[in-house]
């Protein structure tokens, strides 16, 4: 009678859990496609990794329904307001060394694909082509080591508009809002890209969620990774590991395209930074400087000194009438290349190109009221970089 | 039977604000300061916690700068875990381990009163570095370089902040491994303690080996920062990620420091509600033992995105795995108890209940992020963030709820009001998991944590789990009214306090005088706590 009572309540249990464990986790579409579960990816890698997510997962929703059903079971027939009377029991050797040996060959049943997925997701041996990765504050850059394509990847302008505090733009209305960049790091699909990690200033984290992994890019330090994408797409993640005050607004998309369409980009970029080349020589006009300074100042600088140079007390000094921007030009110029030790301004010289420094200074000094009248070329930044 | 019954009115407390708490040598008065000042810890904290929720609850920029944000992140978790769990659980020890085990006091009473102290000064520096120059620390509670070097002039401060900690928690172990290894009363053998003073016995030993190791730590980035040494900075030939190895090496078993105290209010509390023995009382005490152990080789799972070789790879998560296994016995342990006992459910007992179902989800989601592949994915996301706060809130801040419920009729000789305790419960319970239980979802979708903004395909649980968030942080203030009412008068407690109470703290009146065991306890088997296998 004792023994059919429990069993009874303990399979009603079982449902109950069961039951629970459905409305929270099934019913949402937790385990389906609804982008509430880890993503299966684009790769052979990331669905193992998938594949393993779910295994693990399975396993400890099994457990948890018996474990659960258990304690259930006995906190609704062994309490007192039923009459309960306490048993004196207090150890059992045997059940011990059961529940102990189970969770052992359990553990080893997950230990197994874990660690040949593992094994597989670092081989990086052998890639067709190699990008080299360096996190910066905030912003990535792209290195195509066989082909000499080197761009910087930073979030765009419509996102960072809108991203601002007291922004009175719906970031709703903004087509893929923070997860959107200026330019994309395009690859080929079928090959196997491996990539070269590492970082400028602070650590960072590359990661695109359909490619499975994430991996720290930290400086002094070389990671490698690698993926073999294959069908064409957009994909997108963002940086992952804190790094500062923009830290959630450095996003990462990837472009996955046909060879044929890959070798177009490839040539488009070559003639883009043939072009950026000859910028640098010819002698800009006032307005041309102020036009594309405008745009650099949105880009780069708005989050700090703000949209109208006005700064932000007390780590982020005005540019508005400020000394560095109204006075000696070497001076600034000095700030913009090589930054400023001890605060947060960067230093330039590398992530903008000699033609973006030079719109930025000559912005910087004839808007916000600084009316300076300075007009810096592109060719003052070259020599100023080579001397 | 030489109780301490009828001392009350002689018993000598000191007079006087500056006297009685101030100079305090007396655990009780040191557990209570510790115990007021970690309430008001975690709400300092848990209001840091709000404005991060306000700020999440909808995608876009709407309350603060990205900067302050980070500065809250960092404070909250620094505050939450230095301020709030920790001195806690020291509160807890002070108040409990004399009673427990026969001692009339600490065993070092001035240096009890020194490790409390400390704490107000060093948090007063720590809060008032949001004020300064350039904000407070935010590169995150763990400190990495080289962006915790880019703390502007309050850098200093919180560092010293936490060498302070790190001197009041030594302190602090010395003292409770000093009073367990000399004060027990005679007959109080080590198998005989309460599994509350055994895990407490392990947590002081995981303390002594580890602050030094964070105290290290922390100096080395202060001379990076000041002395032009490059411990961390790769420009200099240093490594960032050694700063890694050697923070996880402390915070790990950091992590079993906050938890394992709790496993013993837990092994405290069931056992008297079931009216039954806990069960497997010496399988306890060893999986106490080995979880501290393992909690010493397994520290690089929080690093498996830095580049290790698989072979480290490999190693640590299967060592991290192994860590389930004294975990399972622990849980197999607690409902084994339960089974065929004579529970009720008062609302001490609810709590841990409660500890058990949420702590165990949080053991699951900790065991899946230790499976390496998978966590290359998990990692730095949402998915983290509700894994250690299931097993931090629902872990060791509802062990410690569990705790006050149980033991405060001891201290404060009332009983609190029942009903109202048990709503307190079921309400923290049930916005508890609506404040938590979406992040893993949100965490498995691809939001990464600590971070101030984020795409509207987020937008939907974020709002859930902030709208949980106000309604647990609210429902605390119901746990202050509760334990004041409590203090301030109610229906007078026995010495027994509950039916199926065991253990010496019971045998002293309610509330305890404040000098108790003045001559020790001649222990009989139904006096000892429900390690009574023997």
């Amino acid at each position: 009678m004792k023994k059919e009572n429990t069993l009874l309540v303990g399979l009603a249990m079982v449902a109950a859990v069961v039951a629970v464990t459905y409305a929270i986790l099934v019913a949402p579409g937790f385990l389906t496609d609804s982008g509430l579960n880890m993503t299966e990816g684009v790769t052979n890698s990331s669905k193992a990794v998938y594949d393993l997510h779910m295994i693990i997962l399975w396993i400890c929703i099994v457990i948890g329904v018996l474990v659960f059903a258990a304690m259930f079971t006995s906190i609704f027939l062994h309490r007192k307001s039923r009459g309960a009377v306490a048993a004196k029991f207090s150890h059992s050797t045997k059940a011990e060394i059961i529940w102990t040996t189970i969770p052992i060959i359990i553990l080893i049943i997950m230990a197994v694909p874990s660690t040949k997925t593992l094994i597989e997701l670092e081989d990086n041996s052998d890639p067709d082509m190699i990008i080299k990765i360096t996190g910066y504050q905030w912003k990535w850059k792209y290195d195509y080591i066989d082909e000499g394509i080197s761009f910087y990847s930073s979030l765009k302008a419509d996102s960072n508009a809108a991203r601002l505090t007291g922004s009175t733009t719906d970031v709703n209305s903004v087509e893929n809002y923070l997860l959107d960049v200026d330019n994309r790091v395009v690859i080929p699909v079928g090959k196997k890209i491996g990539f070269l990690i590492t970082a400028d200033d602070v650590i960072h984290s590359w990661w695109v969620p359909a490619l499975g992994w994430k991996q720290d890019a930290i400086p002094g330090f070389i990671n490698e990774a690698w993926t073999r994408v294959n069908e064409p797409g957009v994909y997108r993640g963002q940086c992952a590991e804190l790094c500062g005050k923009d830290h959630g607004f450095m996003p990462i998309v990837l472009e996955a395209k046909s060879e044929a369409d890959y070798a177009a980009w490839v040539a488009d970029q070559k003639r883009a930074m043939a072009a950026t080349a000859a910028e640098t020589q010819r002698t800009w006009s006032k307005n041309e400087l102020m036009a594309k300074g405008e745009a650099v100042y949105a880009q780069q600088c708005s989050g700090c000194h703000q949209a109208e140079g006005q700064g932000l007390a007390p780590a982020f000094p005005a540019l508005a009438g400020s000394k560095v921007a109204t006075s000696s030009v070497a001076k600034h110029i000095d700030v913009v290349m090589n930054g400023s030790e001890g605060t947060a301004m960067q230093a330039y010289s590398k992530t903008l190109t000699n033609a973006e420094i030079a719109a930025a200074l000559t912005y910087t000094r004839n808007a916000f009221g600084n009316q300076t009248g300075d007009l810096i070329q592109p060719a003052t930044i070259a020599k100023h970089n080579n001397g | 039977m030489p109780t301490t019954t009828h001392e009350d009115h002689h018993d000598h407390k000191p007079q006087g604000f500056l006297n009685r708490w101030v100079f305090s040598t007396n655990h009780k008065d040191i557990g209570t300061l510790y115990l007021v000042f970690a309430l008001l810890m975690f709400f300092i904290g848990g209001s840091m916690a709000m404005i991060i929720r306000a700020e999440l609850f909808m995608p876009g920029m709407q309350l603060v700068q990205p900067e302050f944000f980070n500065q809250m992140t960092t404070v909250h978790a620094l505050v939450m875990v230095f301020g709030a769990v920790m001195p806690a659980f020291v509160g807890f020890a002070n108040w409990m381990i004399p009673l427990m085990i026969g001692a009339p006091d600490m065993a070092l009473p001035r240096m009890n009163n020194w490790s409390f102290w400390i704490l107000p000064f060093a948090f007063s520096m720590l809060v008032s570095t949001l004020f300064m120059d350039g904000g407070a620390p935010a590169g995150g509670w763990t400190l990495y370089p080289p962006l915790v070097l880019q703390t502007g002039s309050s850098f200093i401060f919180a560092m010293f902040a936490i060498h302070m900690l790190g001197i009041s928690s030594i302190m602090g172990a010395i003292n409770v491994i000093a009073t367990i290894l000399n004060m027990r009363a005679p007959g109080m053998t080590l198998l005989r303690m309460p599994l509350f003073v055994w895990t407490w016995l392990i947590t002081a030993f995981l303390l002594i080996a580890v602050m030094p190791v964070l105290a290290g730590a922390v100096t080395m980035l202060i001379t990076d920062r000041f002395f032009l040494t490059s411990f961390f900075n790769a420009a200099g030939g240093g490594d960032p990620v050694l700063f890694q190895h050697i923070f996880w090496f402390f915070g790990h078993p950091e992590v079993y420091i906050m938890i394992l105290p709790a496993f013993g209010i837990i092994s405290e509390i069931i056992p008297t509600f079931a009216r039954k023995p806990l069960f497997g009382y010496t399988s306890m005490v060893y999986a106490s033992a080995s979880i501290a152990f393992l909690s010493f080789i397994v520290w690089a799972h929080h690093m498996f995105t830095v580049g290790m070789p698989l072979g480290g790879e490999i190693y640590f998560m299967l060592a991290t795995m192994m860590i389930s296994i004294p975990t399972g016995v622990k849980v197999f342990n607690w409902i084994s108890t339960m089974w065929r006992g004579s529970m009720t459910f008062e609302t001490p007992m609810l709590f841990a209940l409660g500890f058990v179902v949420l702590f165990t989800i949080g053991g699951f989601s900790g065991l899946m992020l230790a499976i390496v592949p998978a966590d290359f994915q998990y990692h730095d996301t949402y998915f983290v963030v509700a894994h250690f706060h299931y097993v931090l809130v629902t872990g060791s801040v509802f062990a410690l709820m569990a705790g006050t419920y149980y033991w405060l009729p001891k201290w404060t000789g009332h009983m609190y009001n029942e009903r109202l305790g048990k709503w307190h419960f079921w309400l923290s319970v049930v916005f508890v998991n609506l404040l938590f239980f979406p992040q893993h979802y949100l965490g498995l979708a691809g939001m990464p944590r600590r971070i101030p903004d984020y795409s509207p395909q987020f937008a939907d649980f974020n709002m859930l789990s902030s709208i949980g968030g106000f309604a647990f942080g609210l429902t605390q203030f119901m746990f202050v009214y509760i334990v004041w009412k409590c203090v301030r008068g109610g229906e007078t407690a026995t010495s027994r306090v509950w039916e199926g109470a065991r253990g010496l703290e019971w045998t002293v009146a309610s509330p305890a005088p404040f000098h108790t065991f003045e001559t020790p306890p001649d222990i009989d088997d139904s006096m000892v706590a429900h390690g009574d296998h023997l």
